[in-house]
């Protein structure tokens, strides 16, 4: 992560515009719950933290290293096969990263399985080549893929804290709330949290559903409710 | 045969790429408005992904693994091949569609070049090959997911034309509306996975 700081340090000296390009994806142009992008992902890995944090890590690396080799050929890209190179590109990337968590945390590569390679397939990643890195010189490009990785990263961990939380009772395999001693929380002896147990609709597909609806409600109808659908 | 059929019910019905995988949600969130769309958007899945599974299993076992023609494992190129391929499927459904149907070339808009990116169908060859399935059972496969995906994008899209008129709370209007929708879907499939597709 530590690349995330250094550009976050530098745009403040660029001026208002960089930083905008970095704060903007976070809430007012949220890749998940304004524009709709690369939910196939998010749901599936946000069973647990560990999955969901490696998967933002990967994406906000391809996101960033993807727009900004793209703003680099922008000019010699022909336009009727923009969309075969901007894929080679992407693809290229994203077998880097599969190899390199393959090398890396084979536990955690095995239990992503296809998702790795479904990168390839977020619509986060052919949308800001399509709208941003087409458009733009490489920095604002590598700005933008790091806000945009962020706000995809940001959403992606809250989900899996909820879902891992209270379908499993653990943060990061960490123990909170569980029925023996190997959690903090020991609800089999504990008087005051006897009666709670963990709740496995949370582990299951359709809760990723529920919890990023709710997260949307929540974002819409008290943060920032200039964003509620008219239509 | 019965193989086969097996593999078609539990990749459309139990398995179900939308519901079970989350797999090509971003299409599915979009373009759901409408069921007409939503019909046309799901047609183009089943064809695109029934043609792109089979040939990206020739490629994947004539090509890449080790037994194949090169004699060596050229499995680290198999992303760039398998959206090669998907993409070049995409764009030929495109100009089909656009000769032959000029209004639901129309009405489909951007999403048409959109199935390349699709997750769906780049997962399904994916998922494929994590099966390990031989060529007609990948057939089976891409047909059944795609079909899977269809019902659940006309499903979702027949019930969005419904809930327009409902009292919707103003933040959860539109999308979010969209994926608790999704959701209850998602649990009305999984009562499915008691079907035993031996059975058939």
């Amino acid at each position: 992560m530590s690349e995330v700081k250094v550009a976050e340090k530098k745009s403040a000296l660029f001026g208002k515009n960089e930083k905008k390009l970095l704060i903007d994806p976070l809430n007012d142009n949220n890749p998940i719950t304004v524009q709709v992008l690369g939910i196939c992902s998010a749901l599936a890995v946000t069973t647990l933290m560990n999955k969901a944090l490696v998967m933002s890590i990967a994406v906000i690396f391809v996101l960033a290293a993807s727009n900004v080799l793209t703003s680099l050929l922008r000019n010699s890209i022909p336009k009727q096969v923009r969309m075969i190179v901007q894929l080679v590109i992407i693809a290229t990337l994203v077998t880097v990263v599969e190899l390199a968590l393959k090398a890396l945390d084979y536990n955690t590569f095995k239990e992503l399985s296809v998702f790795i390679g479904l990168i390839i397939t977020n619509c986060i990643i052919m949308g800001r080549l399509e709208a941003f890195a087409m458009a733009n010189s490489p920095w604002r490009a590598f700005l933008d893929g790091i806000g945009n990785g962020l706000g995809y990263g940001i959403i992606l961990l809250l989900v899996a804290f909820i879902r891992e939380l209270f379908g499993k009772g653990t943060v990061f395999g960490f123990g909170i709330i569980g029925p023996d001693a190997g959690y903090l929380i020991n609800t089999s002896e504990s008087w005051l949290f006897g009666w709670y147990a963990n709740n496995n609709l949370m582990v299951l597909f359709p809760s990723a559903m529920f919890v990023i609806g709710v997260l949307i409600w929540i974002h819409r109808g008290i943060v920032n409710k200039s964003l509620v659908d008219v239509s | 045969m019965g193989d086969l059929i097996n593999i078609f019910i539990k990749s459309a019905f139990i398995e179900n790429l939308a519901l079970a995988y989350f797999l090509g949600m971003c299409s599915y969130l979009a373009v759901s408005k409408s069921v007409k769309t939503a019909f046309g958007l799901g047609l183009a899945v089943i064809f695109v992904l029934g043609i792109t599974m089979p040939i990206n299993w020739v490629i994947n076992s004539y090509l890449l693994s080790d037994t194949g023609i090169f004699g060596t494992d050229l499995t680290f190129l198999r992303f760039i091949l398998f959206i090669a391929v998907i993409a070049s499927m995409v764009q030929l459904v495109e100009m089909v569609i656009e000769k032959s149907s000029p209004a639901l070339y129309n009405s489909l808009g951007i999403f048409l070049p959109l199935i390349t990116v699709n997750c769906a169908i780049l997962g399904g060859s994916l998922f494929m090959v994590a099966k390990e399935y031989n060529f007609a059972e990948s057939v089976a496969f891409g047909l059944g997911g795609g079909f899977g995906w269809f019902l659940a994008i006309i499903g979702i899209a027949a019930i969005r034309e419904k809930i327009r008129y409902s009292a919707v709370p103003p933040g959860l209007r539109g999308l979010g509306m969209a994926f608790i929708l999704t959701g209850l879907m998602g649990m009305a499939f999984m009562s499915l996975m008691g079907i035993d597709p031996a059975a058939f």
